[in-house]
C-alpha cells in the first residue's frame, strides 16, 4: 500500500515496521511530529520526556533491556542529550537504538543552525541520512538493524525539508521475531567506569572502521555514473537539488555520512573528471574528502550559512536562473501572540515597568516584537533564569531591580528548574516569571509533566509548580491573573522592588487548548465608535484582532476596530481604553 | 527547466487552511499515479505569518521545493502573500486568487498601510489571472468555511488531474460530516473560467 507520507511521519511508521518497543522525545521544530504519529502505533510506548536528556536516558534503559528504542529531537536537543550520547557510544546497545535528529537549516524555526553531522563525529556514533519520505522509513529501519549488528546506537540525521515535506512511501508489515525482552546482567559493558571504558573505547574504533570498510558496499551509498566531465557527493535534501538541476552530472549519494565509506569515495573520485561537494551547513564530507588527498570543491562555492534550494545551487555552479519576476517592497507578516494570549498583557506590564527581561524559547519569545518589545536576551531553553542569576552578579543594586526572568510551564520543567535551584541557592535577587499556560505551546500543544496528561493521553500527576518552587526554596511566590493588567503590574513592580528571589507563575491557559474544560473563549469585544477618540492606547498590546482604521479625511485621525470572528474575549485591551469605548457585544 | 513536473505553490497567511488544500491537491495527484512531493514550513508561521506550501507532481520528481521561477500556478489565499510570492512563478505563469485583504501586524497597528492596487499589479505582470471571492461562492455553496475548496476547484481546472481522483481526495481528507459541502463547493470553483 501506498501513502503520502512526511518524513517524520516516515520515521515513526519505519520504527513500528522495525518493531520498535519505546519512543521518546522532547518536542522541538521540525521533529515533534515523529512521536505524534508513534503513538498511531499501540505496539509502541510513546512519551514525552522533560528534555532531552531524560529522552535519551530512557531510550538507553530500553535498549539495554532489551528492546528497540526510538529517541528525536531537534538539533539543539543533542546539545542537551550530548552527556549521555558520548558514554552510550561507549556502552554500546543491546536492543537497537536510533536517535533521530532533526537540524533547521535556515533557522526556520530555530536559534542556530548547528550541524548535527559534527556531533555524529564527535560522539563516535555512525550516522545515516535519508533523502526523502521512503527513505526516511527504510532508513529508519537499517538504522535499528545497524545498531545491533555493530552494538552501536544509530542517529538518523533529518532536516526542516525532509521532516516536513511529503512524498510517496510504500507500507510494509512489522517485524515480529524479535527476542522478547529480558533483564540481563553485563556489568563490564555497560558499568562506564575507568577501566571499563578503557576496554570499551578500542572497541568503539574498530567498529566505526569496520563500519566504513562494510559501508563502500552499502546499497544506501550509491555512485551514479552519468556525464564523467562532473561528479558530485552529496546526501540528504542536497542530493534532490543536484537531481534536480543538474541532471546529468555523475553522482555519489552518501545513505551514511558518518563513517565514510572511504573506498566507494576513492572509486567515485578517480572515474570522473572534477569533484564536488553539495552539503548544507558545515563542510563535513568535504574536509573529510579533502584529507583523504582528493582535490574536492565546495564551500568555495556553496555557502555555510542557510539551506540550500536549487536556485541557490544553480548560483554555485555559474547556471542561468529562471526568474521572470522580481520580489518587490511589502509590509512583512512576522507570526503573532494570538488573540486572548495569556503572555500579551504580562509583556505589556513588564514594557511598562521597563524591565530588563532575559528570556527563554517558547511562544512568548515573540515578546521581543514591537508593540510589546518586552524581552532583551533568548539564547537557549531555560537559559532566562541562570542569565538573570549572571546580570545580577554584575549591575548596580538599582539596576538588579529591573532584571526579570520569563519562561513557559514548559521550559520550566525542561531546564529552568535547575536554574532557579541556583538563584536560590547563591542569593541572586532577580524576579521568575513562569508563564503557565498549561501546555507547551510553540510547538504545537503537547503535554508536559505539568498538564496532567500524558502524550497517549492518559491521565497524569501534575507537577504542582508554586510547591516545586518552594521545595527549591523560593519564599516570595505570587499568582497572577495574566488577564488582569492592574494586579499583574502591580505584583511585577512589588517582587522586582524585592532584595530577594522571587517567583510569578501566570494561571491563564493558552487559547489553543482543544482539551474540555481548560481554555474557555469570553465574550467577544467590540469597540464603540462614538466614544472612540482614537487615542491608540488599545493598540499598544499587539492584538491580532484590533485594527487601527484610519479617518476618510486622510489626516492621523482615526478609531481602533475590533475583528468579531478573532477576538477571544480576554479583556486586556478593555482595561487599557479610558473611555470606556471597549465592551462585550451585547 | 523540467517540463514534465507541475509546480504549485499554495500562499497564504497562518491559520487560513492551506496546508490542509495542499494535502488534497497531492492525494489527488497520487492518485492519478503521478509521482509527488510537497514542502512547507511550520512552527513559528503557524502564529499569523505568511505560509508557503509547495506541491510538484509528474513522472519522477527531485527537490521537494519548486526552485525558483519555475510555478506553474500561484494559488494564491490572501492578496499580498500572492504578490509576495509572484518571484517564485515561471514566466507566463497562472495566478488563483482569492480576493480577501488580511492586514499584518504593522498595518493593525496604524504603521504601514496594506498596499493599493495588488490586483493590477499581479495583472500587469502575470495576466493569466483568476480572481474568485472564496468567502461569497462558499456561502452559496452552503459553508463560509469550505473558501479553499472553491478556490481549489479553481486551481484544478488548470491541472491534468481527472476530475474522480480530486473527489477521492476530497472525501479521505475532509471530515465525513463537511464532505458533500465540500464537494459542492469544489465543482463551484471548478466550473470558474
Amino acid at each position: 500500500m501506498k501513502e503520502i507520507l512526511s518524513g517524520n511521519e516516515a520515521i515513526a511508521r519505519g520504527a513500528y515496521e522495525a518493531g520498535c518497543l519505546v519512543a521518546c522525545a522532547y518536542p522541538g521544530t521540525p521533529s515533534t511530529e515523529i512521536l505524534e504519529n508513534a503513538i498511531k502505533y499501540k505496539e509502541i510506548d510513546s512519551s514525552w520526556s522533560p528534555n532531552e536528556k531524560v529522552s535519551l536516558e530512557v531510550a538507553i534503559g530500553a535498549s539495554f533491556g532489551g528492546g528497540r528504542a526510538l529517541c528525536t529531537m531537534k538539533h539543539v536537543g543533542v546539545n542537551v542529550a550530548a552527556d549521555p550520547l558520548f558514554t552510550l557510544a561507549y556502552t554500546g546497545v543491546r536492543g537497537g537504538l536510533v536517535l533521530v535528529v532533526a537540524d533547521d537549516p535556515e533557522m526556520h524555526s530555530s536559534q542556530n543552525e548547528q550541524d548535527s553531522r559534527n556531533y555524529a563525529r564527535f560522539a563516535k556514533v555512525p550516522m545515516l541520512e535519508p533523502s526523502d519520505s521512503q527513505e526516511c522509513k527504510e532508513f529508519t529501519k537499517l538504522a535499528f538493524e545497524l545498531s545491533e549488528q555493530y552494538d552501536m546506537p544509530v542517529m538518523l540525521r533529518s532536516c526542516t525539508r525532509i521532516s516536513h515535506g511529503k512524498s510517496i512511501v510504500e507500507l510494509g508489515e512489522r517485524i515480529t521475531d524479535l527476542p522478547t525482552p529480558k533483564l540481563q546482567k553485563n556489568p563490564a559493558k555497560l558499568v562506564m567506569l575507568p577501566g571499563n571504558a578503557r576496554v570499551r573505547h578500542p572497541m568503539v574504533e574498530a567498529s566505526l572502521l569496520k563500519l566504513s570498510q562494510d559501508g563502500t558496499k552499502m546499497a544506501i551509498n550509491r555512485s551514479e555514473l552519468r556525464d564523467k566531465s562532473v561528479g558530485i557527493i552529496t546526501s540528504g535534501v542536497c542530493y534532490q537539488y543536484v537531481r534536480e538541476v543538474m541532471p546529468d552530472a555523475s553522482t555519489l549519494k552518501l545513505g551514511m555520512v558518518h563513517p565514510l565509506p572511504q573506498e566507494l569515495i576513492r572509486e567515485f573520485a578517480a572515474q570522473v573528471d572534477k569533484i564536488y561537494v553539495v552539503e548544507e551547513l558545515d563542510p563535513f564530507i568535504e574536509m573529510q574528502v579533502k584529507a583523504m588527498g582528493i582535490n574536492a570543491i565546495g564551500k568555495d562555492i556553496i555557502s555555510q550559512c542557510g539551506e540550500l534550494t536549487p536556485g541557490r545551487l544553480r548560483t554555485a555552479f555559474g547556471l542561468p536562473q529562471n526568474l521572470a519576476s522580481q520580489p518587490e517592497k511589502l509590509p512583512g507578516r512576522p507570526p503573532n501572540m494570538c488573540p486572548g494570549c495569556p503572555h500579551r498583557g504580562v509583556f505589556y506590564a513588564l514594557n511598562q515597568l521597563k524591565a530588563y527581561v532575559t528570556g527563554d524559547i517558547g511562544c512568548y519569545t515573540l515578546g521581543f516584537m514591537p508593540p510589546l518589545s518586552a524581552m532583551d536576551t533568548c539564547v537557549c531553553m531555560g537559559a532566562s533564569i541562570g542569565m538573570a542569576t549572571g546580570v545580577t552578579k554584575v549591575v548596580s543594586d538599582d539596576e538588579k531591580k529591573k532584571v526579570v526572568a520569563v519562561i513557559g510551564d514548559s521550559t520550566f520543567l525542561h531546564t529552568g528548574i535547575n536554574g532557579l535551584m541556583d538563584m536560590v541557592y547563591n542569593n541572586s535577587t532577580a524576579t521568575v516569571v513562569i508563564l503557565d499556560n498549561s501546555i507547551t505551546a510553540m510547538t504545537g500543544r503537547q503535554d508536559n509533566p505539568a498538564t496532567g496528561f500524558t502524550l497517549m493521553d492518559d491521565p497524569a500527576h501534575a507537577v504542582d509548580i508554586p510547591l516545586l518552587c518552594k521545595a527549591v526554596g523560593v519564599k516570595n511566590i505570587r499568582i497572577v491573573n495574566p488577564l488582569d493588567l492592574e494586579e499583574t503590574k502591580r505584583v511585577l513592580a512589588e517582587e522586582m522592588e524585592r532584595p530577594e528571589t522571587s517567583v510569578v507563575i501566570t494561571n491563564k491557559p493558552c487559547v489553543l487548548i482543544k482539551r474540555e474544560n481548560v481554555y474557555q473563549r469570553g465574550q467577544v469585544y467590540s469597540v464603540d465608535e462614538d466614544e472612540c477618540l482614537g487615542c491608540r492606547a488599545c493598540l499598544k498590546i499587539g492584538c491580532p484582532a484590533i485594527e487601527w482604521r484610519p479617518a476618510d479625511d486622510g489626516s492621523k485621525k482615526g478609531k481602533a476596530h475590533i475583528d468579531s470572528l478573532l477576538c477571544n474575549g480576554c479583556d486586556v485591551c478593555r482595561q487599557l481604553c479610558k473611555f470606556d469605548a471597549i465592551g462585550s457585544k451585547k | 527547466m523540467n517540463e514534465q513536473i507541475k509546480n504549485i505553490l499554495l500562499v497564504g497567511v497562518g491559520g487560513q487552511g492551506i496546508l490542509l488544500a495542499s494535502e488534497i491537491l497531492s492525494e489527488a495527484a497520487m492518485l492519478a499515479g503521478f509521482d509527488v512531493k510537497k514542502s512547507e514550513i511550520h512552527g513559528m508561521s503557524q502564529r499569523g505569518g505568511s505560509v508557503v506550501s509547495h506541491v510538484r507532481y509528474g513522472k519522477e520528481v527531485f527537490s521537494p521545493i519548486v526552485p525558483e521561477g519555475e510555478g506553474d500556478i500561484l494559488f494564491g489565499f490572501e492578496l499580498m502573500e500572492t504578490c509576495r510570492s509572484l518571484p517564485l512563478l515561471k514566466a507566463g505563469g497562472a495566478v488563483v486568487a482569492n480576493d480577501l485583504q488580511i492586514s499584518p501586524p504593522s498595518v493593525l497597528m496604524g504603521h504601514e498601510v496594506y498596499p493599493e492596487g495588488l490586483v493590477e499589479n499581479i495583472k500587469t505582470r502575470f495576466p493569466d489571472l483568476l480572481l474568485l471571492d472564496g468567502q461569497q461562492m462558499a456561502e452559496q455553496a452552503g459553508n463560509v468555511k469550505a473558501a479553499n475548496t472553491v478556490l481549489l476547484g479553481a486551481v484544478s481546472k488548470r491541472l491534468d488531474i481527472p476530475e474522480q481522483f480530486w473527489i477521492k481526495a476530497l472525501e479521505k481528507m475532509v471530515p465525513s460530516k463537511a464532505v458533500e459541502i465540500n464537494k459542492k463547493a469544489f465543482l463551484m470553483g471548478r466550473a470558474c473560467k
